[in-house]
């Protein structure tokens, strides 16, 4: 079996995401995606701070401190974008018009729970941002993370441990091991990677997945 | 004749009593009304609470606010950053009252309080920590959470270009916060790039109309 990288992770994201959506990249690693979306598909990507129609980072001595994502990063801004204040662009996030949003996680749960803002811990600090409004309000909330911790415990669980984001709001799940659908009768796993069975990957999930 | 500039970065801030609520524009740097913020550290007032998207990075700006114990409560949705070891040590330390509401429901906050509404409905936090001991209804067929509109005595801002109408202009992404909080303080202070005379703004690109502003001081850009 041969987990993806990152990058390939990324790749294999950015493959379903169709010509004319409007997307929004979550911080750290969905911001990947970005990268490589197919080229010749028109997609417009949202930026939580007033962006539509968002390019990628501005070559070296070009940054703009004005011109930033929402991981506060230089950005550049594509023919036929805009900018716009916090309520429209939270208009957007909340009020159905983004096609696709895509979150990184701590846990999803076999019922789409999401958890991604917080751990739980006692001295963290929490910090939502955008990610609750993201994960109610756009058409379809995709989840992107490695498939178990780096202590090997799976990311897919029953019922989260840590605080949610949102209840029952994640359509899909592409991890560097599968991509999973959330269900209503559970999940359900669309593609995995070469030489991985299903049998294995229920083990690595340590949870149900229909076949 | 109306005029709502002023001489001074001191005469912008006059006034600001201890204990006011202030909503202070920008997201991270971008937007965030630097030299108005230097203006009330010098001017001194205290036992503040400060709405923002963020909670400071570095040592300037908010983060300087933050450090000279001029802060009682932040209301924010993303405190922790990379930069925020000011923030954050206050914090762990239990010297600062943290609100943290998330980013589309301080923005809905802000905006419903401009606009004289009282609270609302949102689907947003539903179900988690942050909807905790708040009134829930099935609306739609979907669970909501009501949220209180959060209106401010002041507002700082900062804008590309104003007049002394305090019409203004924004840059890029530096708008993002400064027009909805322009709305929903008793008092905005807006810091302008640049101030130009009445009729130099084109009317469809005018962003925050003068209604929503009641001082305006010229600031030149600092070099990022």
């Amino acid at each position: 079996m041969k987990s993806l990288t990152r990058d390939e992770l990324a790749e294999r994201v950015a493959r379903d995401i169709p010509e004319g959506a409007y997307v929004n990249l979550g911080i750290g690693l969905p911001t990947l995606v970005a990268n490589h979306l197919p080229a010749g598909r028109e997609i417009f990507l949202h930026s939580e701070n007033g962006i539509l129609g968002m390019g990628p980072a501005p070559v070296p001595g070009q940054e703009d401190p004005d011109l930033i994502n929402a991981g506060k990063q230089p950005v550049t801004l594509l023919p036929g974008g805009s900018f716009f204040h916090h309520a429209d662009s939270f208009a957007m996030m909340r009020g159905g018009h983004l096609d696709i949003c895509v979150l990184g996680a701590f846990e999803v749960s076999t019922a789409g729970d999401l958890a991604n803002w917080h751990t739980g811990a006692a001295d963290a600090i929490p910090a939502v941002g955008g990610a609750m409004d993201l994960a109610v309000g756009a058409r379809q909330v995709f989840v992107m993370m490695e498939h178990r911790t780096r202590e090997g415990r799976s990311k897919l669980v029953e019922r989260c441990s840590c605080p949610l984001t949102a209840v029952g709001c994640v359509d899909r799940i592409y991890t560097d091991l599968a991509v999973i659908d959330v269900t209503p009768r559970g999940l359900r796993v669309r593609e995995m990677v070469d030489g991985l069975s299903l049998e294995e990957l229920r083990r690595l999930s340590g949870v149900p997945i229909s076949g | 004749m109306v005029n709502k500039t002023v001489a001074s970065l001191d005469a912008a801030v006059a006034g600001i009593a201890d204990g006011s609520t202030i909503m202070i524009g920008g997201f991270g740097p971008a937007g965030q009304p630097a030299a108005l913020i230097d203006a009330l550290i010098a001017q001194g007032a205290r036992d503040l609470t400060v709405i923002n998207n963020n909670a400071g990075n570095g040592e300037v700006g908010l983060a300087a606010l933050l450090k000279a114990r001029r802060v009682r409560k932040i209301v924010c949705s993303f405190p922790r950053q990379v930069d925020s070891w000011v923030f954050d040590a206050l914090y762990r330390a239990g010297e600062i009252e943290l609100e943290v509401s998330p980013q589309g429901n301080l923005a809905e906050r802000i905006r419903a309080a401009g606009a004289g509404i009282g609270a609302f409905f949102t689907p947003t936090g539903h179900g988690t920590l942050l909807a905790e001991g708040k009134e829930t209804r099935l609306i739609g067929g979907r669970p909501q959470v009501l949220e209180y509109a959060l209106p401010a005595d002041y507002a700082l801002i900062k804008a590309h270009r104003g007049d002394r109408l305090g019409n203004l202009v924004y840059r890029k992404a530096a708008r993002n916060f400064c027009p909805i909080m322009a709305t929903a303080a008793k008092c905005t202070i807006a810091q302008v790039g640049e101030l130009v005379e009445v009729g130099a703004l084109d009317p469809e690109v005018i962003a925050t109309p003068g209604i929503f502003v009641r001082r305006v001081v010229a600031v030149r850009e600092r070099a990022a």
